[in-house]
């Protein structure tokens, strides 16, 4: 049985479908079989990012109304063979999104995938309730400015009350995910510092993504950083992430900051 | 077929809460009270299938008019298997009955439209309603006398409660019997009430509000401030209002002749 992520922030705009791409492209570029689902009904995005517009067919909300085969919407990489698309609907509405439907196509996915990655739309509303439903994993997408945090802070509070996991009583891991994060402003102090978002959110570390030009140019590409220019700061920053993810213990570096703190951000706990 | 009266202690909190700060130049504004008042509701836990409950209802009511007059009567639903239309149904029924119905208990979100009384919770059982008897019958309308408001002495702290989570933004932990301990942080945009006092083992950020029952004794204590309101007995202070030097510090606020009082801890 595969694992299922969700990749929510409650804000817009902070980088959830950039990060879901990359994240997933890095994955599957070590060998897992990844699928990125875009839960984005009628405001999509994931399949520019990836490069597949053009090979759209079907779709999460076709699939979910019995119009097309699960098979028939999946999209593959044509760079990374393990890696797949489950788009979403342009034309349609978040309402076309059932609980019931989900359910079933997460069921499948988890079958035949290794990773099943949902990019949750903004907000707190269904498309981002449903996306989050039947996660293991959380990513909470942060950026380093206040209105970002707060949202995310949100974010937690319903991953632990409205998850399929926390009605069971258990837990939906939970790692932040801290993008656009920019050494300059950081240096002179406009934005929040790594530690003061640690301790508001106090969930543990998976990654800091420098705010980069690269990033744009891929989603401009239509390629993941991670597979567009896996050696730029960002995409290693990402691989790291997705190492992270998979368990093995990796140190974080604040970018900026010659010296990596080993141990020091990641595996710190929450309260 | 029972009909089942279980006198539920509801307690409609800050009723008036009213936060608007008159802008005064020359004086501080000064604090608005927050109240919190408790009335005693009936709680009406209808069975299936309806019709034979309502038979019994009506049988009650034939003994004794208008005992449901000027009463606030919650429905409680708890373990009902209806939808939402038959419980509009049964909210019709009863209306037409002149039973209102001020809230309903124990009901999914998806049972309540924007059309229906609001959903209730965390209602404190109370002792049982005798429901009207035969002997009754001669007396005039026995509801016509109004429910006594149950006039409460301050809660004092029977029960406490810790949180051992951080409590997150759009988060409300709510304990009106008596002291509520986070070991965590009070996010931006969160809310702790408590009857008690608030002890905060982390940073302050969200609202405070100790003794929201009327006890002016009540505290709040935190390791860190950066809160966006504390109130005690309904007395409180904005981040705007708070010292700017107690900022990120360890404080305590309590009341002191009708105005909230702040100082350092340690």
């Amino acid at each position: 049985m595969g694992k299922v992520i969700v990749v929510t922030s409650g804000k817009g705009g902070v980088g959830k479908t950039t990060s879901a791409a990359a994240l997933g492209a890095a994955l599957a570029r070590g060998g897992d079989k990844v699928v990125v689902v875009d839960f984005d009904v009628g405001l999509r995005n994931l399949d520019l990012v990836m490069g597949a517009e053009r090979r759209v067919v079907y779709d999460l909300v076709n699939v979910i109304q019995g119009e097309a085969k699960l098979t028939q919407a999946l999209i593959r990489d044509k760079r990374v063979e393990t890696l797949f698309l489950l788009p979403a609907s342009q034309t349609r509405d978040k309402d076309n999104l059932t609980p019931e439907g989900v359910e079933k196509v997460i069921t499948a996915l988890k079958r035949a995938f290794d990773w099943v990655i949902c990019d949750s739309p903004a907000g707190i509303e269904r498309g981002a309730t449903l996306a989050m439903r039947h996660a293991d994993v959380a990513i909470v997408v942060t950026n380093p400015e206040v209105s970002s945090v707060r949202d995310s802070d949100r974010i937690i509070g319903l991953l632990d009350a409205k998850t399929l996991k926390a009605e069971n009583g258990e837990r939906v891991e939970k790692h932040l995910l801290l993008t656009r994060y920019d050494p300059v402003r950081a240096e002179r102090g406009d934005m929040l510092k790594v530690d003061d978002v640690l301790e508001i959110l106090s969930i543990p570390l998976l990654g800091i993504i420098p705010e980069s030009m690269d990033v744009l140019r891929a989603s401009n590409l239509g390629s993941p950083v991670t597979l567009a220019d896996e050696d730029s700061m960002p995409a290693k920053a990402y691989f790291e992430a997705a190492r992270r993810l998979k368990g093995e213990p990796l140190p974080v570096t604040i970018p900026g900051e010659r010296r990596g703190f080993f141990g020091k951000f990641f595996g710190r706990k929450a309260a | 077929m029972r009909v089942n009266f279980l006198l539920t202690l509801i307690r409609v909190g800050f009723g008036n809460r009213k936060l608007t700060k008159i802008a005064n130049v020359l004086t501080k504004p000064r604090p608005i009270r927050l109240k919190g008042r408790s009335f005693l509701a009936l709680s009406l836990a209808p069975e299936l299938p309806f019709e034979d409950w309502l038979v019994g209802l009506d049988d009650l009511a034939d003994r004794s008019a208008g005992f449901f007059l000027r009463r606030p009567v919650i429905l409680d639903v708890n373990g009902l298997d209806i939808n939402k239309a038959e419980l509009r149904d049964l909210i019709d029924r009863l209306g037409q009955r002149n039973v209102r119905i001020m809230g309903v208990e124990g009901a999914r979100n998806s049972l309540l439209g924007p059309d229906m009384p609001p959903a209730m919770s965390e209602g404190r059982p109370a002792a049982d309603f005798e429901p009207p008897t035969e002997a009754e019958d001669g007396q005039a309308a026995p509801a016509a006398e109004p429910l006594p408001a149950v006039t409460q002495a301050p809660v004092q702290s029977s029960g406490s409660l810790v949180v051992t989570e951080p409590v997150r933004s759009g988060q409300s932990v709510f304990f009106p019997e008596g002291d509520v301990t986070i070991v965590g942080s009070v996010a931006s945009g969160a809310e702790v009430v408590a009857g008690g006092s608030i002890h905060v083992y982390g940073t302050l950020r969200g609202r405070a509000l100790a003794g929201a029952n009327g006890n002016s004794a009540a505290r709040i204590f935190c390791r860190k401030l950066e809160a966006e309101l504390m109130a005690v007995d309904g007395f409180y202070l904005t981040a705007e209002d708070m010292e700017p030097d107690l900022r990120g510090r360890s404080v305590q606020a309590w009341l002191d002749s009708h105005a909230l009082k702040t100082a350092i801890l340690g």
